[in-house]
């Protein structure tokens, strides 16, 4: 007997389920606002490389297209080298933030004629070697790189081999530092951190705990709100002192940051193209969303919709 | 990246018994005696030559081998639209894995097909998994799926983890559909078995990142690499252990089939399928779990979910972001676990039970069958069953106090992280690197060869002998004896805490049940969690990476000594009790002596989950081949160095693997 009045028990509670859920809002029921504002754009695939300054780039970007231009905007998470990969099978329409990479420009926009260059992104990109602001402060001459080797002891570590440590980053960083510490005759090894996180973690460390660290860094980078990281001297760049890698021994030179698009999209006559295309903005621009991103913890998205509500102008200068 | 029973295929000596003869003690000390000998020589020899033939390489020097993977490499990319082996072959494969993949999607995870929800919603999975669960495990897992899986709910974390689940079950399913065909082979052919070790060894040892590029290359970005890259990384311990069962199955049982005239294909479907049924669900579970360890890696080719939350958050060193959803990642694993475990222990106990229990059970079976259909039909149509209640603020709560717990650990512990750190590294890693990296070539590939025959006997020094032959061939010699240092002192630490957590867990049952999902969280925690908190600690060194290698392949080793202590028969014990053996005395001189198969076996996995890690390692300051590894995949001009440095990783894990078994087959002899 016991068994029948379980199944009934059980039938029971989903017809009383049942009953009680016909109040709820069906799905479909609001179908109007949700697919509705398909325009002539349709998809828009966007390469997300892994860092925080690109990301705001390509944040605000979506934000326009998808909310102005009607797009359906497809983010992709790719480092650079899959990314610029993607131009040729149509997986993805954009880079939106390009640091050199005459490597990948020689193979895709040259050899393979997937990509092409999208102007400018406006973003001045700095490379260097930087100390944390206590450091500066309480040594000032060390910002000039003919001092270090002074300080040279101060920067030793458990891996740098009885010399001086310079931190570097992530591998994907354009970096000339082993030739820069051997052809400036610096008593400093090249210690390779391995990834961003690494890196800023060092810095944030260092400011903290008035530790001595000098190592590879970059702005625009939403960290440096964060820490202010003075940036020291290294003898001037001048056109072609980089040309031999071997021996280099001149700062970096200021990048140009630019936009790659794939030749497909560039013809494409979408609106998301011309917006790519228009798009440029300062450092402070991209600084101020990527501190809402990263330090303030904001979604992407409400980073992007904060800042195209208080710069409306610039925004409608890309679309028009 | 959790395949604890990796070596399953491998008899274990856990629980032999066998008081050491004296003639095979003699032997013993005369071996540690030569070990001395083959030290003191090398040793002498690096005071001699130190810093000559030492092969080294700069970070962005490459070798010829190196340049010609990166044209085979460019050459693919640049064919690719007219090869007909992509466009019949690969461009095929790619189709259905992301129609596969895009399907499972709709259902439970993406919105489909003009809906702004899935197919079916938050409701209708609770459901469907409470009702799967409860058929084909017990009610006390089925509460703990429905629990787990709406805890990721209130997480805030809902479609994010049915992306992940999505993903996880297709490269199951995919897996699966080669894993088990093979793993019967293997199981039937002794040849096969012999023919497949090698491959399956190659697809575990080789770090994930050195083939994340190719198969983008090949299968372009999207679900389908995503899932072939984490199918190909979890289906060799379905293959080993589908084998191991097949194999285990009694010889006499066969027979008795043979004599009743079976075929070969009856004595397979009828006896020898069925009886390994129980083993084989087990390597399911395996395989579940080695692809949710892939989880935060394939992130890195835009797969969808858990992942791509924890990658992103550890972009702007969010520690609380990404311990949520490493949190969510846990639940997963710890729910599947527990379902597959329930299931295979069912396999037995429904053969068991009296027929008059079965039929109770169908009838209730039908009923929640029903419940569950209805509740899909609810969160198939109403908003509030589709989409998960709630702002997810118990996800906040845990981020925020994950936060401040490493916050307040980073303020109070650096001092003593740090002395720790140094006292470790200048005491026992960089001599230990010195002499490995310094000496020349010839005298460490000798002294390894050498140190290989003595331990593991002529066949294991010949392998050694040959892995060293290629390593050099790799052209990153040198970063791999960077890399085998750091690997030998975390191996080190690993069967130091191995030895003493382990006995103690051997030896209590509440310490046991109290550590163990500890020690199952730390396996599939992705690592990439815990970077953010360890860099803080102990810096970019190379010693964050071995303690990150640590926390993974402790735990390994740990559960592997416990069962070994457990196994040592309670009247031995108490016999030694009884000839007055205080507490000391009875763990040195009877337990661990008595487990040193399950010793030896907690070795060679200890060393093998380390090396799975160096590639992490690279990503917090480790340096040499695991730098290597992700240089290779973020440049292509580094991209061959890279799949050489992968290759040496394999290289290092196969010898490795060679002289511990060897050594423990003399053990247990």
């Amino acid at each position: 007997m016991a068994r029948h009045w379980r199944a009934g028990a059980a039938g029971l509670a989903v017809l009383g389920l049942t009953l009680t859920a016909c109040g709820g809002a069906k799905v479909g029921d609001d179908s109007a606002a949700g697919s509705g504002s398909s325009g002539t754009c349709g998809t828009f695939n966007l390469a997300i490389n892994p860092w925080v300054g690109y990301e705001a780039n390509a944040a605000v970007l979506a934000y326009v297209a998808e909310h102005d231009l009607g797009c359906k905007v497809e983010q992709k998470d790719l480092k650079e080298e899959i990314a610029w990969q993607g131009f040729g099978t149509g997986e993805v329409d954009a880079v939106v933030e390009n640091w050199g990479h005459d490597d990948l420009k020689k193979k895709y926009i040259t050899e393979q004629k997937t990509a092409v260059e999208a102007g400018p992104t406006g973003n001045k990109g700095l490379i260097g070697w930087y100390v944390p602001p206590w450091l500066a402060k309480a040594h000032p001459d060390i910002t000039d790189w003919k001092n270090l080797d002074k300080y040279a002891s101060k920067f030793k570590t458990s891996e740098s081999g009885g010399k001086g440590q310079l931190l570097d980053g992530d591998p994907s960083y354009v970096t000339n530092d082993e030739a820069l510490v051997k052809n400036l005759k610096l008593d400093f090894k090249v210690v390779y951190a391995g990834s961003e996180t690494a890196l800023i973690q060092a810095y944030r460390n260092a400011e903290k705990n008035k530790e001595w660290v000098i190592g590879y860094f970059y702005e625009p980078q939403w960290f440096l709100s964060e820490v202010p990281l003075k940036k020291v001297s290294l003898p001037e760049y001048k056109e072609g002192c980089d040309a031999d890698a071997e021996k280099v021994a001149c700062d970096y030179p200021v990048y140009e940051l630019d936009k790659i698009v794939s030749a497909k999209f560039a013809k494409s006559g979408s609106p998301a193209y011309d917006l790519v295309k228009n798009f440029t903005w300062t450092n402070d621009d991209q600084n101020t969303v990527a501190k809402y991103i990263a330090v303030d913890k904001m979604a992407p998205e409400a980073a992007a919709k904060k800042w195209v509500e208080a710069n409306r102008d610039k925004v409608d200068a890309w679309i028009n | 990246m959790t395949v604890a029973v990796q070596k399953a295929g491998r008899p274990e000596r856990t629980g032999t018994e066998e008081p050491p003869a004296p003639a095979r003690r003699a032997r013993t000390v005369s071996r540690s005696m030569i070990v001395a000998a083959i030290l003191v020589v090398w040793l002498a020899l690096f005071a001699v030559l130190r810093g000559k033939q030492t092969l080294s390489l700069a970070a962005a020097d490459l070798t010829d081998l190196h340049r010609w993977f990166n044209d085979v490499n460019d050459s693919i990319g640049a064919n690719r639209n007219s090869n007909p082996l992509f466009l019949y072959f690969f461009n095929e494969i790619r189709l259905v894995i992301d129609s596969l993949v895009t399907f499972v999607q709709e259902l439970i995870s993406q919105p489909a097909a003009g809906r702004p929800v899935p197919q079916i919603g938050w409701l209708g999975v609770v459901g469907i998994v409470g009702y799967v669960s409860w058929a084909v495990g017990n009610w006390r897992v089925a509460l703990l799926t429905v629990a787990g899986f709406t805890f990721l709910g209130l997480q805030g974390l809902w479609q994010e983890s049915m992306d992940t689940l999505a993903l996880t079950l297709s490269a199951v399913f995919v897996a699966l559909l080669f894993a088990l065909p093979l793993g019967v082979w293997a199981g039937l052919s002794d040849r096969v078995n012999r023919i497949m070790t090698p491959f399956l060894d190659f697809m575990q040892t080789m770090p994930t990142f050195v083939y994340l590029a190719p198969l983008t290359l090949f299968f372009l970005i999207g679900p389908a690499s995503a899932t072939i890259a984490t199918a190909i990384y979890a289906a060799p311990p379905a293959i080993r252990i589908t084998a191991h069962a097949i194999r285990s199955v009694p010889e006499t049982t066969v027979e008795a089939a043979d004599s009743m005239g079976a075929t070969r294909r009856q004595a397979l479907l009828k006896v020898l399928l069925p009886m390994s049924q129980r083993t084989v669900v087990m390597g399911v579970n395996q395989t579940i779990m080695a692809a949710l360890a892939m989880v935060t890696i394939a992130a890195l080719i835009n797969a969808p979910g858990l992942g791509a939350t924890v990658v992103q958050a550890l972009q702007s060193l969010d520690v609380g972001t990404a311990f949520n959803a490493g949190l969510a990642i846990v639940v997963l694993a710890i729910v599947l676990d527990r379902v597959t475990t329930a299931a295979s222990g069912r396999a037995d106990s429904a053969r068991g039970s009296d027929s008059s229990f079965l039929k109770w059970r169908r009838q209730l079976m039908v009923a929640g069958g029903v419940m569950a259909a209805v509740l899909v039909y609810l969160s198939h149509t109403y908003l509030w069953a589709a989409e998960f209640p709630g702002e997810g603020s118990t996800g906040s709560t845990i981020a925020r106090a994950a936060t401040d717990v490493t916050t307040w650990a980073q303020d109070n512990l650096s001092g003593l992280t740090n002395a720790f750190r140094d006292i470790l590294t200048t005491g026992l890693l960089n001599p230990f690197q010195t002499v490995l990296t310094d000496s020349p070539w010839w005298l460490v590939g000798a002294a390894l060869a050498a140190l290989g025959t003595v331990l593991g006997g002529w066949r294991a020094g010949l392998t050694t002998a040959v892995c060293v032959g290629l390593l050099i061939g790799t052209g990153v010699w040198s970063d791999a004896m960077t890399t085998l240092a750091s690997t030998a002192v975390a191996t080190v630490l690993v069967m130091l805490l191995g030895v003493v957590l382990g006995v103690w867990m051997g030896r209590s049952a509440l310490v046991d049940r109290l550590l163990r999902p500890t020690l199952d969280a730390a396996q599939v925690m992705p690592p990439f969690v815990y970077l953010v908190p360890f860099l803080a600690l102990f810096g970019a060194t190379r010693f964050t990476a071995i303690v990150a290698a640590i926390v993974y392949a402790a735990p390994v080793a740990i559960k592997i000594i416990a069962d070994g202590v457990r196994a040592v028969p309670g009247t031995t014990v108490e016999a030694a009790m009884s000839t007055g053996c205080n507490t000391w005395q009875i763990i040195t001189k009877v337990q661990l002596p008595m487990s040193r198969g399950a010793l030896t076996l907690a070795t060679n996995q200890g060393l093998i989950y380390v090396l799975s890690m160096v590639v992490v390692g690279g990503l917090v300051g480790a340096g040499a081949l695991g730098y290597d590894v992700v240089a290779g995949f973020s440049q292509g001009q580094l991209y061959g160095k890279g799949l050489a440095a992968g290759l040496a990783i394999v290289l290092l894990g196969v010898m490795f693997d060679r002289i511990t078994q060897a050594a423990a087959r003399r053990a247990g002899a």
